[in-house]
């Protein structure tokens, strides 16, 4: 079989599984499957161009998507004047300071020598700077807090169109990648791991905690759309007059027809990107992060400055994370941070990965669609074959019950598997690279 | 007498919570670093094979009390510990023979047994929260404290208490009492001698005739062995919750690299250095300040340098910092 058409006998599948699933349960989850499925692929992009075209290990992912979502809220929501005038200059002004201490400390240690005298001006600016920004930071916090907290409590975003969200999404993201690429990218693979999980774990963190920046777990709710709402399609006759010659009442109608207009935003996305990567992968560009991913030495050896390839790639990459978190937060219309979990956005994505194929774009792609089918799929399935494996017991039956009510777990087992089956039998995907 | 009060406040609310976790710490990062040194691969599956050992002996332990039999004052996990640690033994070793196993005689490279370990890690996971679910589960019994914060302060006079929980008193014995063993294993028995050999330099032990097989095997019983034990001791400290299991991988795996990755004593010295940074900078220093401090330099604020939530952050710098000046960590790991 050539690769063309497996190439689109699998994406054909998953016409299928979609269609299907419109045919068979509702076009409204079918569609819900096709936009997190978009948005998935871009993910599993953003990962395989780190992994699959140059080899960094980045489980980090979370971090990235979150930053995303901060920027929609950042970028869309309509400003807080009572906080802006309550702290939101000191915040800043606190946050500033910190850093300018960070770097006072950085320049310090590149300018004078080593000995006592650098060591304990380290300390002093460390601990001067760290408790002049404290004093500046708390007051102001507490200050934008104290502002309508149960609505507000934040210094609110920027007011601009959401749409302008999703490219200052991936600069955010760029941003954080470039500071972790900076410290970490020297070290060895498992290191860079260990790094990234922590320092997506840190942005979670922050995110949760620091209220007066997206009012952490009180969560931000009520996003601006680049659509219309359902309710104003649904009260515009024109709208219903369309809807009811296709054969469909209002309501189903509106939530069909926004979906869909989220369905097309992210495939001209998906499209944008995938373009970009073929073209890059196809480089002399590409051809060269291959060559570092697969020897080093001789890439190094050969002129190449592998470790600044490593960041401009893990920034990109990082980027495109970013990109399609900023989207997610779009589709979802609020942010939740309590909702981030390390498996849910970063092993879940390598899952795609590794089982559409590293190191080719389309593999990625399929693996955003199919692993997230599975995971939307693998829930009701489970419950269908547990139901069937119960059958049998009476109802009331301890052990039926603990199984029904565990079904629900059955989708981590259900991943796990798959990866591990993939491994064993192609490890290199669905889609190899060629 | 405000010195005395100051240290006592210093023990209940630092040092004693920051050895128990520290014990906790260093015993999930041994089982990190003898897979290390072994095996040569990140084990991300670590988290979850302690919550997964945890689970066995909670079960067992709800079924022994269900039977009426106790340890008095001790908990009954310690009677269930065993069972649990054979069942997660037989699950490693199984888990090696049907995916490790594969990966090594293929000589793959270290970061493919990683992403392999993602895979395990998920099992294990849903394995976990199929069969006990993902809330909080208490199996602790018997006496809470050791010393209460009220007599203590009956027994010396001062103002401030110090509370003991039995569950910490445990942890460091235990912690004691295995890890002594595990170094008289390895330095004093056949088989810890060739697995050290084997960790050194893998092709001169397999030329003097090493068994592989059997080191590797003897390896995931001993991680078994220590992943169970440091997963019921945090348990019984706090409580057992699959996620925060799986959460603890990264403080371990700080604790691992910070110490150097491959070397034991490493390892349990970057649990301690990992345990008492997160304590020490996410403890409200007010207090001890208002004893030592005259009335007139008394903080207004409570003078703690980060709110709790943000001990990820602590675990995750001093990691950073020690890769940054000394890579191969405080005690010479391998550097791969």
């Amino acid at each position: 079989m050539n690769d063309t058409v497996k190439t689109t006998a699998l994406f054909g599948l998953v016409a299928v599984l979609i269609l299907g699933t419109g045919f068979f349960q509702s076009w409204n989850s079918a569609l819900g499957i096709l936009n997190m499925g978009l948005i998935s692929a871009i993910m599993a992009m953003g990962v395989n161009l780190q992994w699959g075209f140059a080899g960094l290990f980045n489980v980090g992912i979370m971090g990235f998507v979150g930053l995303g979502g901060l920027a929609t809220v950042l970028v869309s929501m309509p400003p807080v004047p009572a906080a802006w005038a309550a702290g939101g200059v000191n915040i800043w002004v606190a946050l500033l300071v910190g850093a300018l201490s960070l770097a006072a400390v950085i320049l310090v240690r590149s300018r004078l020598p080593q000995g006592n005298l650098r060591a304990v001006v380290t300390w002093v600016l460390l601990i001067a700077g760290f408790a002049i920004y404290r004093s500046l930071f708390d007051p102001a916090r507490d200050a934008i807090e104290k502002v309508n907290p149960a609505l507000e409590g934040y210094l609110g975003g920027l007011g601009l169109p959401v749409l302008l969200a999703w490219p200052v999404g991936g600069l955010l993201a760029a941003g954080a990648a470039w500071i972790i690429g900076k410290t970490a990218l020297g070290l060895r693979s498992d290191y860079l791991a260990i790094a990234t999980l922590g320092i997506a774990e840190i942005i979670i963190a922050i995110m949760k905690n620091e209220d007066w920046l997206a009012r952490g777990v009180k969560n931000v709710n009520g996003l601006p759309r680049p659509l219309p709402y359902e309710i104003d399609l649904q009260a515009d006759p024109s709208f219903v007059e369309k809807a009811a010659s296709f054969g469909l009442d209002p309501v189903t109608a509106s939530t069909l027809y926004v979906k869909l207009g989220y369905s097309v935003l992210f495939t001209i996305v998906l499209l944008i990107i995938l373009f970009l990567m073929q073209r890059s992968l196809h480089s002399p560009w590409g051809r060269m992060m291959r060559a570092i991913r697969d020897n080093e030495d001789a890439a190094r050896a050969m002129g190449k400055n592998v470790t600044r390839r490593h960041l401009q790639i893990f920034i990109l990459g990082s980027a495109i994370c970013g990109l399609a978190g900023a989207m997610m937060t779009t589709l979802d219309g609020q942010l939740t941070p309590g909702t981030y979990q390390p498996l849910r956005y970063t092993f879940l994505i390598w899952v795609m990965v590794i089982v559409g194929g590293s190191g080719n774009n389309l593999g990625a792609v399929l693996g955003g669609f199919l692993i997230w089918f599975l995971w939307v799929q693998v829930e009701p399935f489970g419950r269908w074959l547990m139901e069937l494996v119960t059958a049998g017991m009476e109802p009331g039956n301890a052990l039926r019950e603990h199984l029904l009510a565990s079904a629900a777990h059955m989708r981590l087992l259900t991943m796990g598997l798959v990866m591990l089956v993939m491994l064993r039998f192609s490890p290199r995907g669905l889609l190899p690279e060629k | 007498m405000d010195i005395l009060n100051t240290l006592v406040l210093l023990a209940n609310f630092v040092f004693v919570p920051a050895i128990a976790y520290g014990s906790q710490l260093a015993l999930g990062a041994l089982g990190v670093t003898l897979i290390y040194g072994i095996l040569r691969f990140s084990n991300f599956a670590h988290g979850d094979t302690m919550a997964f050992g945890t689970m066995v002996t909670v079960l067992v332990t709800w079924l022994l009390q269900s039977w009426g039999v106790s340890l008095g004052p001790l908990p009954t996990a310690l009677l269930a510990l065993p069972f649990g640690i054979a069942v997660t033994a037989a699950l490693v070793l199984w888990t090696d023979r049907v995916v490790y196993k594969f990966y090594r005689k293929q000589k793959a490279k270290p970061v493919i047994l990683v992403i392999v370990s993602m895979g395990v890690m998920f099992v294990m996971n849903g394995l976990v929260r199929f069969i006990i679910g993902p809330d909080d589960q208490r199996f602790a019994d018997g006496e809470r404290f050791i010393i209460g914060a009220r007599d203590f302060k009956k027994m010396t006079g001062l103002d401030e208490g110090l509370a003991i929980k039995t569950s910490q008193g445990l942890t460091v014995v235990t912690a004691v009492l295995v890890v002594a063993a595990l170094f008289w294993f390895l330095n004093h028995t056949r088989t810890g001698k060739s697995m050290r050999a084997y960790s050194d330099n893998e092709d001169l032990a397999l030329l003097s005739g090493i068994n592989p097989e059997r080191v590797v095997a003897v390896t995931w019983i001993l991680v078994a062995a220590l992943a169970t034990v440091a997963g019921v001791l945090y348990g019984l400290d706090k409580s057992f919750k699959p996620f925060t299991y799986f959460q603890l991988l990264l403080p371990i795996f700080a604790s691992a690299i910070v110490g150097g990755l491959g070397s034991p004593l490493g390892a349990i010295a970057g649990g301690f250095v990992i345990a008492f940074s997160e304590v020490t900078i996410t403890y409200a220093w007010k207090k001890a300040a208002g004893y030592i401090l005259p009335e007139s330099l008394a903080p207004d604020g409570l003078l703690q340098l980060l709110a709790v939530d943000y001990k990820f952050a602590v675990s995750f710098v001093i990691l950073v910092v020690v890769l940054l000046f000394k890579p191969t960590g405080l005690f010479k790991g391998k550097s791969v």
